[in-house]
């Protein structure tokens, strides 16, 4: 009788049970997209920081930033000028670290030492700055009686003429050189890219002479495996190509640790240490642990950075956080006050109908049941349709995929690998004054659809719960006299 | 058996506080077919809710064989309602979305009928009526008689001592009065019912054994020899 009775009831009233459902779908299809956006945005902010990072990495501990005017030297490069006949090619180039002061190695080994580090790897940020051309000589032309060759001469009559011809021509080659624990190879920055062509490095080659290097520099410098790089006049041989899997790679090129510190006269230090922690629910604690107990170095967590990412991604972010979170919940309020209300009416209009089964009877349990019964499948029919609509939508925004732009460190200022840049680690601050381009997508997760049923059935039993309390209370005698 | 004694039952109005039964005795024995007349708003409908245990008096006893219904608990009073009385009302108040079938079933629930025994016990009460072709109709697929004799069929599908009618004829024409009046008649001698009814018809009350008369709250009872 249950079940006949219910179905009945909601066949007689479709148009109302319509209206209730379209409105709990309404609700229940927004949680859906929000949900799902905002776990696309997540993935999104996850997919920049990966970039900066690598996988695996919680945080990065780097050295405060120098005080003023200890600024390092900059660089200097000096060329004799040449004849002017001369083919010759001269160059120069500077090995320096990147954006922050060194670290010693040791200090990888205390971090490594603190309660709540799974594993700690160091890493050597540099910049090199190569100048590479020609230099030569101009030549004195005399003007009158032929002329006579050289510079003005101190003591000599100086004769009248002018000089013609020499110069300087060079080009200036500016790279980013990133030394890279190759006993480590699941943690640091190489980690956010994929070996496409060649291989990785192998863990005995901690010394080796050997590069991986950047796709897009590979390109651009026409690198092939095999090829051979020179660095400060150590050449190295390419083993490999790696792409990264978002945004832009840490460095362009990679070389054992102890080779960058050979380049850069840097013996046993580091710019970066990449922490992982034991348990990704004790970031903020072992962060604190290395403050307090390592003095003068700088740790970022992915919780710093990702505050620091604006553009477009951090935009959408907050709207789908702020602005979406209300919305949805404005929304379903309104949508289960509706249904409340309606099925209330509905109701009122049925006083003479539960009066007389009251008559025959029925406690008033089973009216309320039957009440309540009628709202909560409303409420599925409202969940079902909702999250119908709401992976449509999810799935719409998955295949226009927006494309968000993430700006790094736009806020502090702090950022940018020059000499006394301080703030974000390592390869982070090359990369965090660049833009990334992430595509959004909205997955639909099992728990979100698990919150939509919730919701769809809290939808029905609150409305249920209007109409069934009205029900309850509902005396047989003064049900059949209001009508009579 | 009723046994009415001293009820009174006070409605307020507003600042007016209205006496609709006042001070009644009553006695009704089984079997007994008494029909309660007077004229609107007299009390012969809160007398009907009394006796049915619709409703409780503001004082005085309501004994039904012995049980005051006045002081039994609403779970109580509701399990007498189920058990021993069945109503028919002047509108029918069918559900409209059940069929006549479902309608007389839905007397059957409180008590805790299986299915199947349910349906037959219903489509029989529908015979009995005359309804035996009308089981899968809804209410709005009949005539007022027809609908009337559904309600009838709800009301005796359980077998209760009581028969409460209020204005069973009321919303009919004369021809569907005497149907549902046979039936009504039928039926008391059949099941040997209690059968107390409220009707502002003055043919069916001249062929009452005993006739109430209520104004303003005070109920006058006379035997009716001729009838």
């Amino acid at each position: 009788m249950f079940f006949t009775y219910l179905r009945r009831e909601l066949r007689r009233r479709r148009k109302a049970a319509l209206v209730v459902a379209s409105g709990l779908a309404l609700g229940i299809a927004l949680v859906i997209v929000v949900n799902s956006v905002s776990s696309g945005m997540g993935k999104a902010q996850d997919k920049v920081l990966e970039s900066l990072y690598g996988l695996g990495t919680d945080m990065t501990v780097t050295k405060a930033a120098a005080a003023e005017g200890s600024q390092q030297e900059r660089p200097r490069f000096e060329f004799d000028a040449q004849d002017n006949d001369s083919e010759e090619e001269q160059s120069s180039d500077r090995v320096m670290v990147q954006g922050f002061q060194t670290l010693a190695s040791s200090t990888v080994d205390k971090v490594g030492a603190q309660d709540g580090v799974s594993d700690a790897v160091g890493g050597l940020s540099l910049q090199v700055i190569k100048v590479s051309g020609q230099f030569r000589r101009g030549e004195f032309q005399q003007e009158g009686d032929g002329g006579q060759q050289g510079l003005p001469g101190g003591g000599m009559q100086s004769p009248e003429g002018r000089v013609e011809g020499g110069g300087a021509e060079f080009d200036v080659n500016n790279y980013s050189v990133y030394g890279t624990d190759v006993t480590e190879p699941a943690l640091g920055p190489l980690t956010s890219s994929k070996i496409t062509s060649g291989r990785t490095f192998k863990s005995s080659e901690t010394n080796a002479k050997v590069v991986v290097a950047d796709a897009s520099y590979a390109k651009e410098k026409e690198l092939k495996v095999g090829s051979t790089v020179t660095v400060k006049g150590t050449k190295f041989e390419v083993i490999g190509i790696a792409t990264p899997e978002s945004g832009d790679a840490a460095a362009n090129l990679y070389v054992p640790l102890k080779q960058a510190q050979t380049l850069s006269d840097s013996k046993n230090k580091v710019t970066t240490i990449y922490v992982k922690a034991t348990d990704s629910q004790r970031i903020d604690a072992v962060k604190s642990a290395i403050q307090k107990n390592i003095s003068g170095t700088t740790v970022t967590t992915s919780a710093d950075l990702a505050d620091t990412v604006s553009g477009s991604l951090s935009t959408a972010s907050d709207l789908a956080s702020s602005v979406g979170k209300w919305l949805s919940i404005a929304v379903l309020v309104a949508a289960f006050l509706v249904a409340g209300l309606l099925t209330s009416s509905a109701v009122s209009r049925r006083v003479r109908e539960f009066g007389t089964l009251k008559a025959l009877g029925w406690k008033s349990g089973r009216v309320t049941r039957q009440v309540v019964g009628e709202a909560v499948v409303n409420g599925l029919v409202g969940g079902v349709l909702g999250i119908a609509v709401g992976l449509a939508g999810a799935y719409a925004v998955t295949a226009i995929s927006p494309t968000l732009e993430a700006q790094l460190g736009s806020t502090g200022g702090g950022f940018g690998g020059g000499p006394g840049g301080g703030g974000m680690g390592g390869p982070a601050a090359q990369q965090a004054s660049s833009a990334l381009e992430v595509a959004l997508t909205a997955p639909v997760s099992a728990t979100t659809i698990t919150l939509a049923v919730g919701l769809a059935v809290a939808g029905g039993l609150i409305a249920g719960a209007f109409g069934g309390w009205r029900a309850s209370r509902l005396r047989p005698a003064d049900a059949l006299r209001r009508v009579e | 058996m009723y046994e009415l004694r001293n009820v009174t039952k006070l409605y307020t109005r507003g600042k007016e506080t209205v006496h609709a039964l006042d001070g009644v005795d009553l006695t009704i024995a089984d079997g007994d077919r008494l029909v309660i007349q007077g004229p609107t708003g007299g009390g012969k409908s809160t007398l009907l809710q009394m006796l049915g245990g619709l409703d409780r008096p503001t004082s005085g006893e309501v004994v039904l064989d012995g049980t005051d219904l006045a002081k039994l608990s609403e779970a109580k009073l509701t399990g007498v309602r189920s058990e021993n009385i069945g109503f028919v009302f002047q509108s029918f108040n069918l559900i409209p979305t059940l069929t006549a079938q479902e309608n007389v079933e839905t007397a059957l629930v409180p008590l805790g009928v299986k299915v199947k025994d349910r349906r037959e016990r219903a489509a029989e009460a529908l015979r009995s009526v005359g309804l035996g072709e009308r089981l899968t109709h809804l209410p709005s697929e009949m005539s007022g008689g027809q609908q009337q004799r559904v309600a009838i069929a709800r009301a005796l599908v359980k077998q209760p001592k009581v028969l409460l009618a209020d204005e069973p004829t009321g919303n009919l024409d004369e021809s569907m009065r005497d149907e549902i009046m046979d039936v009504l008649e039928r039926m008391w001698k059949e099941f040997g019912l209690t059968f107390i009814m409220v009707t502002h018809d003055s043919s069916i009350a001249k062929k009452a054994p005993r006739l109430a008369t209520i104004r303003k709250g005070k109920i006058s009872v006379k035997e009716n020899a001729g009838s």
